[in-house]
C-alpha cells in the first residue's frame, strides 16, 4: 500500500497528505447529520455570548446553564468564529433567541468549523512527521488523520480536540527538534485554550528547567527569566483583560467547577472504577455479614454527579487526594527527566502525564483518553513493541468511547470506524514489521507484527463485552439494570488502560 | 429497512465484485501490479451513482446488479450454464436486466457456435434458462391470470415514453419533436423497440462472429447505453445499468470512467436534490476522485495513458472518435459548464415561463455525452474483433 520514497520532495508529501486529509474529511461530512450531544448546543451559546456581550460579561452571565467554562484563549477564538456565524445566519449569535437554535445553518457552520480547524491537527502532524521515511510517515497520518476516537469525540459527539492536539503536536515537535522557547511558547498557548491540558505541566516545566536553562548558573538563570517571561507574557494576553475587570477569581471558579464529583455520569475506564467497585463489595460482603451500612446518600449507579460522599465504606476521595495521588504516578517520570532530560523522550513522557492525569485524576471524562492515545501515536512507529503496544491502546480508547454514542442509527457508524482502523493498523504495522527481524536469529525472537495470546483474548474480551452489552443483557434483563453493560464496559476498559500505563511506565524507566 | 440494503449489498454484491475482480485480473495475464486489483474493486464499490441510489434514494439494485456481475464473471472464466442461471435470477429480480440481455445472447451463443456441436450447446443454455424462470415464477405459473397480471406489472406502458427529465433520446429530442403528441402510445412502443435493437445489434453481431471477453465488457456497456438511450419509460436512475460494465472496464477506460461518472451523477443530480441528498452527493464525488486518485493506484502511478488503453490506437477511425471524445477544449468546457449549472441549480430560481429550464440543460448536456460515447465504445468493440481475429484462433475459448 505505501511506497519507499527515502528523500521527500514536499510537493509530493503534500499531495499524500492532502490525499489522507482529503478522505477524512469526506467522511466528516458525510457525518454532518448525525447525532451531536449538547457540546453543539454548549459552543453555539459561546458563540453567542463572545458575540453579544461585552468582555467584562463573558465569565458573569447566567443566560443559560452552559455557562464558559474555557480559559480566555478559547473565548477568543469563538468571538473570531462568531463573526463568520454572524454573516450566515444572526440568530446563532443571538443570546436569547438562539437559545437551543437547530437550525441547519447553525449545526452546518458549527460542523464545518470543526472540520477546518482540523487543519491545524494536520499541521501539527506534518510537523511531527517531517524527519521521518516514507511508509512511517503514512503510517502515523493513518493513525492520527483517521482516527476513529477523533472522528467519534469531534465530529460526531462534537468538540474541538482537533484543533487542541493540532498546538499539541505541534509543541511537541518543537520540543523533540531541541527548539524549547517554541515548544514552552506553544505549549502556553496551549494551556490558555484549554487548563486540562495542564497536567503535563510538571514535565514540561522540569523538562525545560533542565534541558534549556542549562550551562551554568548565570547563562540557566537567563534562559529561565526568557522562558518565564515568555509564559507570563502569554498568560497576560490571556487573562489581562480580566485582571483589569477584577474577575479574575469568577474565571478560575468558572473553569474549574469541583462540586461535579468524582466521577462523570458514565465512568471512565480509570483508577476509580476500582475503588468504587471495592467499595461496593465490601459493603455487600458487610452487609451480608449483618453489619448496618447505611446506603450513600449519592450513589455511583444513579449516574448522578454531586458532592456528598458517595462511598459506603472506603474513605472519602477529595480533589486533593487526587492532585497528590497523580503527582505520585508522576513522579518516576519526573525524576527521569530530571535525570536526564532527552528530547527523544519528550513524546513520551507527556504522553504518560496525561495517562497518569487519566487514571488518578478528578471527574475525568472518558474523551480524556485521546489526550495520551493521539500523541503516542507519533512514537508508535519506533519499534516493534511500541507498534504492539499502541495496537491495543488505540482499540481499547476507541472501544471505551462507545457509549458516547447511544443512539441506534451511530451505531454500524461506530463499529465499522473501530474495525477499519483495526484492520488498517494491522495491514500497516505488519507491511513496516514484516522484514525487520529477519536478521535477527536470538532464540525466541518474534519476527514480524504478531500479538500475544493475553492481547488476542483481552481483544476477544472486548467483543463479547460488546455483545453482551448491545443483545445479551437487553433480551435477559430488559430494562432492568441499565447501569450494568456500561459499567462492564468502563471496568474491561479500565484494565487495558492500567496495563498500558504500566507499560509506559516501564519503557521510559528502562529506555537507554 | 436500511439494515435490509446494506446486508443484501454485502451479502450479495461484495462478493460477486470480488469473484469477477479475481476473475479479470487471471484474465490480464499478470499484467498491473497488486494494488490495481484493490483501486479497480474500490472503483465498482464505491461508486457514488450505486451507492447514492441504493442506500440513499432506497432502492435493491445491489441484489440484480450482484447477480449480473456474478453471472459475467461465470461467463468469463468459461461456466457457461452457471452464467445463463445468474443472469435469469438477476433478470427475475429485477426487469430492468434486460438491458444487458442482448450481450449476454450474443456472447453465449457466439460461444456456443464455435464449439463442436452448436446445437446441444445451445440446448443445454435453453433447459437451464427456461427451467430457472420455472423455479422462480412458480407460484404464478398455477393460472394464466396470475402469469398475466405480474407481466402488466411489470411493463407499465400506460405511463408514456418519458416520465421527468431523463437523458435519454426520446426526451431530449422532445425539446423538437413533441412525441407524446404525435403518436399514440401503441406506436411510440414501436419506435422504441425497433431503434432500441437497431443500436444494439451492431455489437450483438459483433459478439456472435467473434466473441471474446473483453468485447463482452464492451458488448454489455453497449447494449445498456442503447437500451439507457432509446428504451420506453426509462429512469434516470437506469444510468446505473451501463455504469456498471463501465466500472468493471475501469482498468481499461481510465479517462472515460471518471468522466462518465461525473456525467451519470449530473444526470441524476436533480432526482437526488429533491432527495435532500445533496451532501451526499458532493461528499460521494469527492471521495470517488479522490480514490480515483489515489497515490497508490494506476491514476496516481503514471501519467500517460499507454499502459492502461489497449494498443488499437494505430487505427485512424478509433483515432479520429477518440480524439473528438476526449478533446482537452470540449472537455474543460463542458466541466466548467457542469460546474456552473451545479451552482445555478442550487442557488438559482428557474424562470416561470420554464420552471424546468435547468432539468431540460443538464439533460441536454449528459445526453449529448452519453451519444458520444456510446460511439465511441462501440467503435472500440469492433475495433477490438479486428485485432483480435489473429489470436483468437490461438486462444481458442474453448
Amino acid at each position: 500500500m505505501m511506497e519507499m520514497q527515502e528523500s521527500p520532495q514536499t510537493p509530493l508529501v503534500m499531495a499524500q497528505l492532502s490525499w489522507f486529509f482529503g478522505i477524512a474529511t469526506i467522511v466528516k461530512l458525510l457525518l454532518i447529520p448525525s447525532y451531536h450531544s449538547t457540546d453543539l448546543e454548549v459552543h453555539r451559546h459561546w458563540l453567542a455570548i463572545t458575540h453579544s456581550l461585552p468582555l467584562s460579561q463573558w465569565y458573569t452571565d447566567e443566560t443559560s446553564e452552559w455557562t464558559l467554562d474555557y480559559p480566555p484563549f478559547f473565548a477568543y477564538l469563538e468571538r473570531f468564529l462568531s463573526m463568520f456565524a454572524h454573516l450566515i445566519d444572526p440568530q446563532i449569535v443571538h443570546l436569547h433567541h438562539g437559545l437551543n437554535y437547530k437550525a441547519n445553518s447553525a449545526i452546518y457552520f458549527q460542523r464545518m468549523s470543526v472540520i477546518v480547524s482540523d487543519l491545524f491537527l494536520l499541521y501539527g502532524v506534518y510537523r511531527s512527521t517531517l524527519a521521518l521515511a516514507s511508509l512511517k510517515r503514512n503510517l502515523i497520518w493513518l493513525l492520527v488523520i483517521w482516527s476513529p476516537g477523533l472522528l467519534i469525540v469531534d465530529h460526531l459527539h462534537f468538540q474541538y480536540n482537533g484543533f487542541l492536539f493540532g498546538w499539541l503536536l505541534l509543541s511537541l515537535s518543537f520540543l523533540a527538534q531541541g527548539r524549547d522557547v517554541m515548544g514552552g511558547f506553544l505549549f502556553a498557548v496551549l494551556l490558555c485554550f484549554k487548563h486540562l491540558f495542564a497536567v503535563a505541566a510538571p514535565v514540561y516545566f522540569v523538562y525545560l528547567l533542565r534541558h534549556y536553562c542549562r550551562g551554568g548558573l548565570v547563562r540557566g538563570f537567563a534562559r529561565l527569566s526568557v522562558m518565564g517571561a515568555i509564559v507570563v507574557a502569554v498568560f497576560a494576553a490571556a487573562y489581562g483583560p480580566f485582571v483589569y475587570h477584577g474577575q479574575i477569581q469568577q474565571v478560575i471558579r468558572r473553569m474549574f467547577p469541583f462540586g461535579r464529583g468524582l466521577c462523570h455520569a458514565y465512568w471512565a475506564p480509570n483508577f476509580w472504577v476500582f475503588y468504587i467497585m471495592l467499595d461496593k463489595g465490601i459493603a455487600f460482603l458487610l452487609r451480608k455479614f449483618g453489619f448496618n451500612i447505611p446506603a450513600p446518600v449519592a450513589s455511583f449507579t444513579g449516574g448522578l454527579v454531586g458532592d456528598a460522599s458517595p462511598f459506603a465504606i472506603l474513605p472519602r476521595v477529595t480533589p486533593l487526594t487526587t492532585f497528590i495521588m497523580v503527582l505520585l504516578a508522576l513522579s518516576p517520570c519526573l525524576f527521569r527527566t530530571w535525570k536526564d532530560p532527552r528530547p527523544r523522550l519528550i513524546v513520551r513522557s507527556v504522553a504518560y502525564a496525561y495517562t497518569c492525569g487519566f487514571l488518578f485524576g478528578w471527574h475525568v471524562h472518558e474523551k480524556a483518553s485521546l489526550h495520551f492515545s493521539i500523541p503516542l501515536a507519533i512514537v508508535a512507529v519506533e519499534s516493534l513493541e511500541d507498534a504492539k503496544h499502541y495496537f491495543l491502546l488505540s482499540i481499547v480508547s476507541c472501544y471505551s468511547l462507545f457509549p458516547l454514542l447511544y443512539e441506534a442509527q451511530e451505531y454500524p457508524i461506530k463499529v465499522l470506524l473501530l474495525l477499519l482502523h483495526t484492520i488498517l493498523m494491522w495491514f500497516s504495522f505488519s507491511a513496516q514489521y514484516s522484514g525487520s527481524l529477519r536478521g535477527d536469529k536470538k532464540g525466541g525472537e518474534k519476527q514480524g507484527f504478531e500479538v500475544g495470546w493475553v492481547t488476542k483474548s483481552y481483544l476477544i474480551g472486548v467483543v463479547v463485552v460488546e455483545i453482551w452489552g448491545q443483545f445479551l443483557h437487553p433480551y435477559l434483563f430488559g430494562d432492568k439494570l441499565p447501569f450494568v453493560p456500561l459499567m462492564l464496559i468502563s471496568m474491561y476498559c479500565a484494565i487495558g488502560i492500567l496495563y498500558s500505563w504500566i507499560w509506559q511506565l516501564k519503557s521510559i524507566l528502562i529506555s537507554s | 429497512m436500511r439494515w435490509t440494503v446494506l446486508s443484501s449489498d454485502v451479502l450479495i454484491f461484495f462478493p460477486a465484485v470480488l469473484y469477477f475482480v479475481l476473475v479479470y485480473r487471471s484474465m490480464r495475464f499478470g499484467m498491473g501490479q497488486n494494488s490495481d486489483v484493490a483501486w479497480h474493486i474500490a472503483m465498482i464499490l464505491l461508486n457514488p451513482c450505486l451507492i447514492l441510489i441504493d442506500h440513499g434514494h432506497f432502492q435493491y439494485n445491489c441484489i440484480s446488479l450482484g447477480l449480473t456481475i456474478a453471472a459475467i464473471a461465470a461467463a468469463l472464466s468459461q461456466k457457461d450454464l452457471v452464467a445463463s442461471v445468474l443472469y435469469c435470477l438477476a433478470l427475475n429480480h429485477k426487469q430492468m436486466s434486460a438491458y444487458f440481455a442482448p450481450a449476454f445472447f450474443g456472447y453465449l451463443l457466439g460461444k456456443c457456435l464455435r464449439k463442436k456441436n452448436p446445437l446441444l450447446e445451445v440446448t443445454k443454455l435453453g433447459l437451464m434458462v427456461i427451467g430457472t424462470f420455472a423455479v422462480v415464477w412458480w407460484p404464478y405459473l398455477q393460472s394464466k391470470d396470475a402469469a398475466l397480471a405480474v407481466l402488466s406489472r411489470l411493463a407499465p406502458f400506460e405511463r408514456g415514453i418519458y416520465e421527468d427529465y431523463v437523458a435519454n433520446f426520446w426526451c431530449t429530442s422532445s425539446v423538437l419533436v413533441k412525441w407524446k403528441k404525435l403518436y399514440s402510445t401503441q406506436s411510440l412502443r414501436i419506435f422504441s423497440l425497433a431503434a432500441t435493437l437497431i443500436t444494439c445489434l451492431p455489437s450483438m453481431v459483433q459478439q456472435i462472429l467473434a466473441p471474446s471477453s473483453k468485447g463482452f465488457l464492451y458488448a454489455l456497456l453497449n447494449t445498456s447505453f442503447s437500451f439507457y438511450l432509446f428504451s420506453f419509460q426509462v429512469h434516470e436512475k437506469s444510468i446505473l445499468l451501463p455504469l456498471l460494465p463501465l466500472t468493471l472496464l475501469a482498468l481499461e477506460e481510465s479517462r472515460s470512467i471518471l468522466w462518465l461518472t461525473h456525467f451519470a451523477m449530473f444526470s441524476m443530480f436533480p432526482l437526488l436534490h429533491r432527495d435532500k441528498l445533496v451532501l451526499a452527493y458532493m461528499a460521494l464525488y469527492a471521495l470517488f476522485i479522490l480514490v480515483y486518485f489515489a497515490p497508490c493506484g494506476p491514476s496516481g502511478r503514471c501519467h500517460g495513458t499507454k499502459t492502461l488503453d489497449n494498443t488499437q490506437k494505430t487505427k485512424r477511425s478509433v483515432d479520429f472518435i477518440t480524439s473528438i471524445t476526449f478533446h482537452p477544449l470540449l472537455m474543460g468546457f463542458l466541466g466548467l459548464c457542469s460546474l456552473i449549472l451545479h451552482v445555478i441549480y442550487l442557488t438559482m430560481h428557474p424562470p416561470n415561463k420554464y420552471p424546468f429550464l435547468f432539468e431540460a440543460v443538464i439533460m441536454l448536456i449528459c445526453f449529448s455525452q452519453f451519444v458520444l460515447f456510446t460511439f465511441y465504445f462501440n467503435s472500440k468493440q469492433w475495433m477490438l474483433s479486428k485485432h483480435l481475429t489473429s489470436k483468437d484462433k490461438q486462444k481458442k475459448l474453448i
